[in-house]
C-alpha cells in the first residue's frame, strides 16, 4: 500500500482528497444535522449530478469542452439548486420540506436528459455515481484543496453566527444576524457536495456529511466536541475505506458508507450499555432527564 | 420640561394573520425603566405583539418606533435581549453545553468575524455565577430541566448587558419554586434600571412584580399601574379574557399558583 502511495500519481491523489473531505463533510455536515436539514444534501447531490452529466454530455459533441472539468458544472448546478431551495422554502413557508423534492427530482430529470442524449457515459459516470479511486486527477485534488480552504476560512470566521443559526433560529432574526449568512451557508453546502463526490460518489455522498454526525450525537455533550467526533469518524471511515477500496478493488464509496454504519451501530451500542449501567443518559435527549438541582 | 422619548412607542397596531385577526388598533407606550407585563388568555395576540416588536413580523398597520426612531430604522438590537417560551428556544436534541448556550448571547456585541476571547469566557463564569448555575457550565442543555434550561436562557440574554429585556411566557413548564426565584430575579433587574416587558398567564404575580400591567385580548382591553390592575374587579378580568376567572389565594405561595387557577378556570 505504501509502495502504492509513493508511486502512484492517483492514489495519492485520492487519498489526499479523502483526508480533506472526510474533514470538510462532517464539519458542514454538523451544521446541516443539527438544523434538521439533513435531506438537502441528498437534493444537492442529484442536482450535482444533473450538472456533472451535462459537461459529460458537453465534453462528447464537443471538443471545446474536453479541457473542463465536469466537476464545475457540477459546482454550478448545485449552487444554483441551493438558491433555488432557499427561494423555494421562503415561497412554501409552511410547507418548507418541498423544496427537496422538487429540487431532487428536477435533478434527476436534467441527468438522465443528457444522460440518455449520450447514450450513456458507462465507465465515467459510474465513477461520479458511486466514487472512485482511481478517478481523482491532478485537476480534481486542486478543485478540492481550494473548496477545502474556501470551506475553513467561511467556518473558522463565522463559527459564533453560525452556532447561534444553527442552535436558534429565531434567536438570530432577533439579534439582526445578516441574512446573506444562510445563503452563503447553503452555497458552502454545495461546494462541499462537489467537492466529496469524487471520493464517495455522488448517490452517497450525504452519507459521509451525515452518519458520522448522527454517530457523535450520541456522544458529545457540547457542539464543539460533536464537530471534533464527526471529523474524527469521517476519517476513520474515509482512509480505512480507501485502503479496503485499494486492496478489495471495489468502489470506495460503498465501502465508506458500511464503516459509517459500523460506527453509527457501535456508538448506538455503547450508548445503550452506558444507559444499562446508568450513566449518560442519552435517550434522555430531547425530553428532560429532570436532574433538578 | 422636555419630554421623555418613550423606549416603545407602538402607535394604531393592527396584524392579521389569513382568516384571523390577530391585533386591533394598540397604542402602548414605554419608557425607560418600566416593567410591563402583557397579559391576556391563549390566542390573544401577545406573543404576536412580542414579534412585531422585535422585528420578527413585519408591520401591517400602524407604527412601532424604538427610542424615537421607526423600527426599520432602528440599528441598536444589540440593547435588546429576547427570552422566548422554552420549548421553543431550540431544536431539542442540540449537542451543546450551557456554556456555548451563554456565550453565544455575546454575538450581537462582537463584530462578525471576531472570535469569543478570555473576557468573554470570564462574563460567561460571571453570569453563571449570578444565576446559580456555575455547576452546569459543561452540561449538554439538553439533558437539563425545564427550570435549569430556562436559567441558561436567561443567562444568554442578560450577558451582553441588554438595557431592555423582553420576555416571551418565560415560565411555562417549569417548577413553582424556580417561577418564584425567577420572578426575585426579575425584580432585581428592573432595581438595576433595564426596562422589561414580560408576556405571562400569571395575572397573580405580575401585579406583585410589575410596574405596569396590559391586558390585551385583540385590542387592549387596560393598560396602567399593577397597582390600578390589582384594583380591579374579577367581572371586569373575566370580560377580558371571554371567561369566568377568579383569583384564588393559596396560602403557601399565591404567586405560584394564582396562574394555574386561572388557566384551570379559562379552560373549564
Amino acid at each position: 500500500m505504501i509502495d502504492a502511495f509513493l508511486n502512484f500519481d492517483f492514489i495519492r491523489y485520492s487519498f489526499i482528497s479523502g483526508i480533506l473531505v472526510g474533514l470538510i463533510a462532517p464539519l458542514i455536515g454538523a451544521f446541516i444535522v443539527v438544523r434538521r436539514l439533513s435531506l438537502i444534501a441528498d437534493a444537492l447531490s442529484h442536482v450535482t449530478l444533473g450538472g456533472i452529466s451535462m459537461g459529460l454530455f458537453l465534453m462528447s459533441v464537443s471538443p471545446l469542452f474536453a479541457t473542463i472539468n465536469p466537476i464545475w458544472f457540477g459546482i454550478i448546478f448545485s449552487i444554483a439548486g441551493a438558491l433555488l431551495i432557499e427561494q423555494l422554502r421562503t415561497e412554501y413557508k409552511h410547507y418548507q420540506e418541498i423544496a427537496i423534492p422538487i429540487i431532487m427530482s428536477g435533478g434527476i430529470g436534467i441527468s438522465v436528459i443528457f444522460i440518455s442524449l449520450a447514450n450513456g457515459f458507462n465507465q465515467d459516470l459510474f465513477g461520479y455515481l458511486f466514487g472512485s479511486i482511481s478517478a481523482v486527477n491532478l485537476s480534481d485534488l486542486f478543485t478540492i484543496i481550494v473548496i477545502t480552504i474556501i470551506v475553513l476560512i467561511f467556518v473558522m470566521l463565522l463559527y459564533k453566527s453560525l452556532f447561534v443559526l444553527s442552535f436558534d433560529e429565531e434567536y438570530s432574526k432577533v439579534i439582526g444576524m445578516p441574512k446573506w449568512i444562510q445563503l452563503l451557508f447553503i452555497v458552502i453546502v454545495a461546494l462541499v457536495i462537489s467537492a466529496s463526490m469524487r471520493v464517495v460518489g455522488i448517490l452517497l455522498v450525504s452519507s459521509l456529511m451525515t452518519l458520522p454526525v448522527a454517530t457523535s450525537m450520541r456522544l458529545a455533550k457540547g457542539f464543539k466536541q460533536l464537530i471534533a467526533l464527526s471529523i474524527l469518524f469521517g476519517e476513520i471511515s474515509v482512509v480505512l475505506g480507501l485502503i479496503l477500496s485499494f486492496y478489495l478493488n471495489i468502489s470506495p464509496g460503498g465501502i465508506i458508507v458500511g464503516i459509517l454504519i459500523i460506527e453509527l451501530l457501535a456508538s448506538i451500542a455503547y450508548s445503550k450499555v452506558l444507559i444499562k449501567k446508568g450513566g449518560y443518559h442519552l435517550e434522555s435527549r430531547g425530553s428532560h432527564s429532570n436532574i433538578e438541582k | 420640561m422636555e419630554k421623555e422619548t418613550p423606549i416603545f412607542e407602538l402607535k394604531d397596531i393592527s396584524y392579521s394573520y389569513p382568516n384571523k385577526l390577530a391585533l386591533s388598533h394598540i397604542n402602548i407606550q414605554i419608557y425607560k425603566g418600566d416593567f410591563l407585563a402583557i397579559v391576556g388568555p391563549n390566542g390573544s395576540g401577545k406573543s404576536t405583539l412580542l414579534k412585531l416588536i422585535l422585528g420578527l413580523l413585519p408591520l401591517q398597520k400602524g407604527d412601532i418606533l424604538i427610542s424615537g426612531k421607526k423600527i426599520n430604522q432602528y440599528k441598536s438590537w444589540e440593547k435588546i435581549s429576547y427570552v422566548s417560551q422554552k420549548s421553543n428556544a431550540f431544536s431539542s436534541g442540540f449537542p451543546a453545553t450551557v456554556k456555548e448556550v451563554v456565550m453565544s448571547g455575546l454575538t450581537k456585541n462582537k463584530s462578525l468575524f471576531k472570535w469569543f476571547n478570555k473576557d468573554d469566557a470570564a462574563q460567561v463564569d460571571a453570569i453563571l455565577e449570578r444565576l446559580n448555575i456555575s455547576d452546569l457550565k459543561n452540561e449538554n442543555i439538553a439533558q437539563l430541566s425545564g427550570g435549569q434550561q430556562q436559567r441558561t436562557f436567561i443567562a444568554r440574554a442578560l450577558i451582553s448587558k441588554p438595557s431592555i429585556l423582553i420576555l416571551d411566557e418565560p415560565t411555562v413548564g417549569i417548577d413553582a419554586r424556580h417561577v418564584s426565584e425567577f420572578y426575585q430575579l426579575l425584580t432585581q433587574l428592573k432595581q438595576e434600571g433595564i426596562t422589561i416587558i414580560l408576556v405571562t398567564h400569571d395575572i397573580g404575580v405580575v401585579a406583585d412584580t410589575a410596574s405596569k400591567v396590559a391586558c390585551l385580548n385583540q385590542h387592549i382591553h387596560f393598560h396602567g399601574t399593577s397597582e390600578s390592575f390589582k384594583s380591579l374587579d374579577e367581572v371586569s378580568i373575566s370580560k377580558i379574557y371571554g371567561h369566568p376567572v377568579q383569583f384564588v389565594d393559596h396560602q403557601h405561595d399565591r404567586d405560584c399558583c394564582a396562574n394555574e387557577e386561572v388557566e384551570e378556570l379559562v379552560q373549564s
